[in-house]
């Protein structure tokens, strides 16, 4: 890389300022499209990995039960445990015997009726429930493990939370495609309004350009200023939506919190420092890789040197 | 210094706007281009530039072949040569020093030297006191002197002036054309293009004359055949 004298890189970066504000009605479009594309994508993220949380977290509670053959022996129980163990999409699985079973039914189910409860004394209505439950790294993969369950040796029946699965599987791969498709389209909003925001400096400039060519200028000297023009518009693009974002993250995520307090039993928001670890970064590097992307696409289609 | 050898230039509709030329002008010279509109006078200059490549023939400018120079090096090539133009084309949005200025910022020059070099190119040109004042409030006169100015900054061997008269009164023209010489004088290679028979007279310089894109005539003024 050949360096840059100092005089040099102050005198461009200037220039392309000063270009932001000759074209300052092409520059505020630019920049409030940069604005929008990044704060959607914001809050798609924001939303995307609050979303993610809550479906680990329902991955967690959803569980598949296995339920034995009458009479089964412990070996082959233990057998059947061994092939749970194995199957990549399981992230944890657990014995529960007919009595652990029972003892968890009568905390659920005879709260407060106690005495109801004692009436089954020495009998354990749920003597044939000895289970393994089962928890899914993969939400996605619970039809196959039920499919895979149901043809052990041993087994009676099997259980599952199936519309739960799916309906969150099915929601989380929604929520991809319209971020994917929202920010995609945004994207090319962007380039097109900053290569027209270039297009119209390189415009202005031309006689400008025409004299710096004639008299030695170097072609990378030209296009710099562009180029600061373009960059700066996706910097100060990015850099709005991010402030935005972080103050109105805190705001809703407290509003809900003290407004709906029974949601923070079912959802826990992830704090704003984790959402903002990752956003701060990739929205940066999305605004200024834009800008520099739209400047150079014009520069090269427009400024001939 | 300048050499055209057979150079001709013919543009896509096929009519030749410069045919079979062939100059050659020394180092330290003046020499006037002279032709009337249309002759081939601003294609000599675009050539001289390489802003256009001949279609036959070769050109040489201070031992360079400019066809084989690659498109990366044409700016270290221009630097060599400082321009003026008729219309003066300063930089309406900046003073006279930022319009001299301009023209070492844009070769990456030090901010040091600039300071050092853009006061002296002024006085050279007479327009010290006047550094802050922008090019719409100078005369004519004044404008073509700062044009000159910004073309002579980065010391250049060749100024080529492309009707550096042709706005001005008779007064002014008088004053860039003395300043001209004393430029020539200094040692820089002067070629001035113009279609003024009187400022040829005047200079008593050599004139190569252009007439449909031939050379008709190569000496000083009375000497030469078409003048």
């Amino acid at each position: 890389m050949i360096p840059v004298r100092l005089s040099t890189f102050w005198y461009n970066l200037g220039q392309g300022l000063k270009n932001i504000w000759r074209n300052k009605l092409f520059s505020l479009a630019s920049i409030a499209t940069m604005t929008a594309c990044i704060f959607l994508f914001g809050v798609f993220y924001s939303l995307g990995t609050n979303f993610e949380a809550l479906v680990r977290a329902a991955e967690e509670g959803v569980s598949v039960t296995v339920f034995f053959d009458q009479g089964i022996s412990q070996e082959q129980i233990d057998a059947i445990g061994e092939a749970i163990g194995k199957r990549a999409e399981v992230s944890d699985y657990h014995f529960v015997s007919a009595d652990e079973a029972w003892e968890y039914y009568k905390s659920e189910y005879f709260k407060g009726k106690e005495e109801a409860a004692e009436s089954f004394a020495g009998d354990n209505p749920l003597a044939n429930s000895a289970n393994y439950e089962i928890y899914l790294n993969d939400i996605s993969m619970q039809q196959e493990l039920v499919a895979y369950l149901e043809g052990l040796d041993g087994v009676r029946e099997v259980h599952q939370s199936e519309v739960a699965a799916q309906t969150l599987a099915d929601f989380n791969r929604l929520i991809g495609y319209i971020f994917t498709g929202v920010i995609l389209i945004l994207i090319a909003v962007a380039v097109f309004l900053i290569n027209n925001t270039v297009t119209v400096g390189i415009a202005v400039r031309k006689e400008e350009i025409a004299i710096m060519k004639l008299i030695g200028a170097k072609d990378k000297f030209v296009r710099a200023p562009f180029v600061v023009e373009g960059v700066s518009i996706g910097l100060i693009g990015s850099v709005i939506p991010l402030v935005l974002l972080f103050f109105m993250y805190q705001s809703i995520v407290g509003y809900v919190a003290e407004r709906f307090k029974f949601i923070g039993g079912i959802i826990s928001f992830i704090p704003v420092e984790q959402v903002f670890v990752v956003l701060i970064p990739v929205s940066l590097l999305l605004g200024v890789g834009i800008g520099y992307v739209g400047s150079r696409m014009t520069l090269k289609k427009h400024l001939k040197v | 210094m300048i050499q055209l050898e057979h150079v001709s230039k013919a543009y896509q509709q096929g009519v030749p706007a410069l045919n079979d030329i062939n100059i050659h002008i020394e180092q330290g010279e003046f020499v006037f281009i002279m032709g009337r509109s249309g002759s081939g006078k601003s294609t000599l200059i675009k050539l001289l530039l390489k802003e256009l490549e001949p279609t036959e023939g070769e050109i040489y400018i201070d031992g360079q072949r400019l066809s084989k120079i690659t498109h990366k090096k044409v700016p270290d090539f221009r630097r060599n040569i400082g321009v003026v133009f008729q219309n003066y084309r300063l930089l309406q949005d900046r003073n006279i020093y930022d319009n001299v200025a301009f023209a070492m910022k844009v070769i990456e020059r030090p901010n040091r030297e600039i300071k050092k070099r853009v006061p002296l190119m002024l006085s050279l040109v007479g327009l010290a006191a006047k550094y802050r004042s922008l090019p719409q409030h100078l005369s004519g006169g004044e404008q073509q002197r700062v044009a000159i100015a910004r073309a002579l900054v980065n010391e250049p061997k060749i100024l080529l002036a492309d009707e550096p008269t042709g706005n001005l009164d008779d007064f002014n023209t008088g004053e860039i054309l003395r300043l001209l010489e004393e430029i020539n004088e200094r040692g820089t290679t002067v070629v001035v293009v113009t279609h003024d028979k009187e400022i040829v007279k005047r200079m008593n310089k050599r004139v190569i004359t252009i007439k449909k894109g031939v050379v008709v005539g190569d000496g000083k003024w009375g000497d030469t055949r078409e003048a």
